[in-house]
């Protein structure tokens, strides 16, 4: 299937017209002896019958989480997606533009970036977020490198209980400039160790980092942390679900300085873990210093309301080396579903989201407290989210739900080993329901098979 | 600020000397080749700079440029209105838009910067390239 | 202008969407600390979507004309891969799924790997970049530790005068030093020049292939053969990588490293700005640099390995973004190895056809055949008082979109324009007649292209206000009581 348009005859017009005679001369710049010899080993071109039947075979090989009852999480969640985000996201106008550069011709994605950067702000309570990074991980390198700019110190403090892969993201990017990162331990409840925290603060450091809930899903104890980062001198980084935050105290409101987290939950499908969306918001002195793309609104030379993207001189199309961050492209079209999730669900909706979330979460919790051999131990302070030991081999476990359709959590014990063998980190969303739960609980009792 | 009584540098930045004290600014020609001015960095007061040291940066909408003091010597004033009101500097950049005051280690650095007419002269060469 | 989605949705009563809480016995309220409302609208669903539409009739896109954006590659988009990527078999994957539930999705990233394998003569990819600096990004990783590895203690990457900015910010971020060189009178660089500049303390010298006047590098063979000479390594922007398909592999001529764009060559959409996608390959040398998890083949079928000692780690969460790979993926079996070759030259085509009709009317600075894209000048209209930026909002009007301009920055009053594969001859000849009516009209009446645009949404809007004061968010009460 091929998606040129013109004709041979197109071609040789043109060729004449352009004053050569026939294709090759226009790649007289190329040596001949670099060019490709023969057909690039890559098959005959298909159809769109023969496309659609290759690649979907390749769907119809997987066996998604979204069709079956998912309980995995870990920073990505089974969530509902009304249908007007699709929909919406499905319009042309907005997938196959390109960046809003003319901004005249762009008011569509520049509006809609701008409500969504106002969402974000009023999620985390921040004076103002940017239009989009790629996942809560590289947001987080992001804040990293704002944070060490703003302070001057190459050193920060995160917690233990911090999604690896995002500590391995980190990891990479500090790596050039050779930025320390040290780690805060947690506590018997699974929260961010004060006294530790507290000791590790004898040497200057840019930034302290808190996961709100933490990677095990639990709430920590925000302002307390809050305050002990800037009574040291360093600046608060919050990383935040966003669907707790309708329920959970806010970045802004415990002193946050930079807020950032990972968006999929906001009318984002899982799909294998990309695109995402990360997001990132700022208390007003730090706006410069902000990664990013910002769109302002503005008014037109009649006097009429519109927007552009503004102070470009911090990117680096303008500012090429100084630039504050390399991003270019971003996940524009993610922040759109994130605005159309959350102006469709509304403020109650998407409270009721996060209601849900946390009801069924600690629903699951209570069962498997009534189950022999089942330790959760880190209490019940969490939000959606809380880490199990299985009475046998999580290894089982798992399998024998998963026979059973129910994807039963992450298994954390490589690379948390602290948590000992067998524990597993289980999320549990609005869309999961009554039944679902209780069969969880079942096989969880041994009881599974045979309902 | 009169023009005529400045020195200017190759960086379109214009010196007015009173005593040791040397006022500085940027001069009409930068401000229009930068166009509308939205955003001033300057230095702290009381820090200590040498002879074209980077000092800050002047930001238009789509440009950067750089601010170097022109003089050695020790910053003791800064014009708080263009970090308020950046447009001052478009408006009135010899008068109202001047950047900082730097008390002078040793006033005889002017004699390296141009002329008024030199600086005119420079410009010509400029737009002839 | 369209009012704000919180304007639309005070006090008023959104859709009922999720089911009723099946455990209304579960008390929760202990967990609540938030003090007030978010501050999210409430609206119904018809005037959302009203909203929505209003605001998709104020975009520009690929579908409704040509967007000649050069280094963009606004091609068509497919729309057989949307529909193929929205398949719940693959947007419904949990990244954190057992390997045996997600065989397909990890044979459509090998496959796609070898795909890029193939195309361009690396000898592996990662596909976790998510953007083209993302890759610059990783792509800079892997030299560092590749020399930390040795020893070598190398902190310089050279990069011409025409790169993209993305280029010295990413290494800037790397923690390299970055050091321009300028290129020569035919806007290529100079073998010379960078002789001079290459030593001991080089680690990469970065180039764009071709560059970003849309030529190709003459001297190709011999500026590697310096960078090689002196122990550094070539980094390749495959952002032009639409001019080589099935002509030249970059891994098969001696680049070390290189990324490719998925949402630019291999025909994703842009997303209004993304999701992207920037694989990066390497050869052979430099495959254990990669970053992990990577896709290999086990028994029959597919796993994957976490594990290798010297990888730079990770650049994304989990595997980048796997649905800009379906649709690319998709497309490159569309295309075929003959296809992916027509695409090539159908692009360089279109470029020189479209160079030698606009150059009637504006200035070419380097002339001569171009690869799959050209530049522009718009110099010669500045004796009447009009820019580049006029020239732009003035093809705004004609219903068209503007070429990049001001870019590359050693073009004056730049105008880079890529034409690309999709577009038919008929719609080049259109914009080549718009430019041309354009620049009479520079000429005799100046005032119509400052005016410009008038015929769109929005005229020319305050950017020095908006910078001077940004108003980032909307301050007005939103949702209000239900």
């Amino acid at each position: 299937m091929s998606f040129i348009q013109n004709t041979d005859s197109d071609r040789e017009e043109m060729l004449r017209a352009t004053g050569v005679s026939s294709f090759e001369q226009l790649l007289s710049p190329v040596d001949p002896a670099l060019r490709v010899k023969g057909d690039l080993k890559l098959g005959r071109p298909m159809s769109e019958t023969e496309v659609r039947s290759h690649v979907g075979a390749m769907a119809s090989r997987n066996r998604p989480a979204g069709s079956l009852a998912s309980f995995l999480g870990g920073g990505i969640y089974d969530r509902f997606i009304p249908a007007t985000v699709r929909y919406v996201l499905s319009r042309s106008e907005f997938y196959t533009s390109y960046t809003p550069y003319q901004a005249e011709v762009s008011q569509g994605t520049l509006q809609a970036i701008y409500e969504y950067q106002t969402m974000i702000a009023r999620l985390t309570a921040m004076d103002a977020a940017n239009a989009s990074m790629y996942d809560a991980a590289t947001s987080l390198a992001e804040a990293m490198f704002m944070a060490c700019s703003i302070k001057r110190s190459d050193r920060i403090l995160v917690p233990a209980a911090l999604s690896t892969r995002v500590r391995a993201v980190l990891e990479s990017y500090a790596a050039g400039r050779r930025i320390r990162i040290e780690e805060v331990p947690w506590t018997d409840e699974g929260t961010m160790d004060l006294g530790r925290a507290e000791e590790l603060f004898s040497e200057k450091a840019s930034a302290l980092v808190m996961a709100n809930p933490n990677y095990f899903g639990m709430i920590e104890d925000a302002a307390r942390i809050s305050d002990l980062a800037h009574s040291k001198g360093a600046l608060l980084v919050a990383l935040v679900d966003p669907v707790s935050l309708a329920l959970l105290s806010p970045p802004g409101e415990y002193g946050a300085d930079i807020a950032v987290g990972e968006g999929q939950s906001l009318g984002i499908p899982q799909s294998f873990g990309g695109p995402l969306l990360g997001f990132m918001a700022a208390r007003q002195e730090y706006i410069r210093k902000c990664p990013g793309r910002l769109i302002s609104a503005t008014t037109d030379i009649d006097g009429k309301r519109g927007y552009v993207m503004t102070l470009q001189t911090r990117e680096q199309h303008i500012r090429r080396e100084k630039a504050t961050s390399n991003i270019c492209s971003n996940e524009g079209l993610c922040a759109l579903s994130a605005a159309v999730y959350l102006s469709t669900m509304g403020e109650d909706g998407f409270r009721e989201v996060a209601r849900q979330s946390a009801a069924k979460s600690h629903a699951l919790y209570r069962l498997l407290s009534g189950v022999e051999g089942c330790v959760m131990p880190f209490g019940d302070n969490f939000f959606q989210e809380f880490v199990v030991r299985m009475p046998g081999s999580s290894e089982s476990f798992l399998s024998q739900a998963r026979a059973e359709g129910i994807l039963g959590g992450i298994p954390l014990s490589g690379d948390y080993p602290l948590l000992g063998g067998d524990a597993i980190l289980v999320a549990v969303t609005e869309k999961r329901t009554r039944a679902e739960i209780e069969k969880y609980g079942d096989i969880a009792a041994g009881k599974g098979g045979g309902r | 600020m009169v023009p005529e009584e400045c020195r200017f540098t190759k960086e379109h930045e214009w010196v007015y000397a009173e005593d040791d004290v040397a006022v500085i600014g940027i001069s009409d020609y930068a401000t229009g080749e930068l166009g509308d001015i939205v955003y001033v960095e300057l230095p702290e007061v009381d820090t200590e700079v040498q002879q074209m040291d980077p000092i800050g940066t002047i930001e238009a909408v789509k440009t950067v440029a750089e601010l170097f003091s022109p003089v050695s010597g020790t910053i003791i004033e800064i014009n708080e209105e263009i970090i308020e009101d950046p447009e001052t500097v478009n408006k009135s950049p010899f008068e109202d838009g001047w950047f900082i005051k730097v008390k002078m280690d040793d006033p005889g650095e002017l004699e390296v910067l141009f002329s008024y007419e030199e600086y005119q002269e420079f410009l010509g060469e400029q737009a002839g390239e | 202008m369209s009012a704000t989605i919180f304007e639309k949705g005070t006090g008023g009563v959104s859709g009922r969407y999720i089911p009723e809480n099946d455990f209304p016995e579960e008390r929760i309220d202990d967990l609540i600390s938030r003090s007030g409302e978010v501050g999210l609208p409430r609206i119904g669903q018809q005037d959302l979507i009203r909203h929505y539409v209003e605001l998709a009739s104020k975009n520009y896109h690929i579908d409704k004309g040509m967007y000649p954006l050069g280094s963009c590659t606004m091609k068509y988009n497919p729309v057989v891969n949307e529909e193929i990527a929205r398949l719940d078999g693959f947007t419904g994957l949990h990244p954190a799924q057992d390997e045996e539930d997600v065989q397909g999705a990890l044979e459509l990233i090998y496959n796609l790997e070898s795909a890029l394998c193939e195309i361009t003569g690396m000898s592996a990819f990662s596909l976790q970049p998510v953007a083209g600096a993302h890759g610059e990004l990783t792509g800079m990783m892997i030299a560092r530790d590749y020399f930390r590895g040795r020893g070598e203690d190398r902190n310089v990457v050279i990069v011409p005068d025409s790169a993209h900015g993305t280029n010295p910010a990413s290494v800037v971020i790397c923690g390299f030093t970055p050091k321009t060189i300028p290129s020569n009178d035919k806007g290529l660089i100079d073998p010379e020049i960078l002789e001079k500049e290459v030593n001991e303390k080089t680690a990469v010298f970065m180039l764009t292939l071709p560059n970003t006047l849309g030529l190709f590098e003459k001297e190709i063979a011999r500026i590697i053969e310096i960078v090689h000479r002196a122990g550094a390594l070539v980094y390749m922007d495959g952002a032009n990588m639409n001019a080589l398909l099935g002509l030249v592999r970059p891994g098969s001529i001696g680049i070390d490293i290189m990324h490719v764009n998925l949402h630019k060559t291999f025909a994703t959409p842009h997303g209004g700005g993304g999701p992207g996608s920037g694989p990066v390959g390497v050869r052979e040398h430099l495959v254990d640099f990669l970053p992990v998890p990577r896709v290999v083949r086990e028994g029959g079928g597919f796993a994957f390995d976490h594990v290798s000692e010297k990888s730079i780690g990770k650049v994304h969460s989990w595997y980048g973004n796997f649905n800009v790979f379906v649709k690319a993926y998709a497309y490159i079996c569309a295309c075929g190895a003959s296809g992916l070759r027509a695409v090539s030259e159908n692009a360089i085509i279109n470029a020189n056809y479209l160079m030698s009709r606009i150059g009637k009317w504006y200035d070419i600075k380097y002339p001569g055949p171009c690869m799959h894209e050209f530049v522009a000048s718009g110099r010669n209209l500045k004796a009447h008082g009009v820019r580049t930026t006029d020239v732009a909002k003035r093809l705004l009007d004609y219903g068209l979109h503007a070429p990049t301009v001001y870019f590359p920055l050693i073009v004056e009053e730049a105008l880079m324009i890529e034409p690309v594969e999709t577009e038919k001859r008929e719609t080049l000849d259109h914009f080549a007649s718009v430019m041309e009516r354009i620049s009479i009209e520079a000429r005799e009446n100046p005032q119509i292209l400052h005016d410009a645009p008038v015929t769109t949404p929005v005229r020319r809007l305050d950017e020095a206000a908006a910078a001077r004061n940004p108003d980032l968010c909307w301050a007005g009460p939103a949702g209000g009581p239900e």
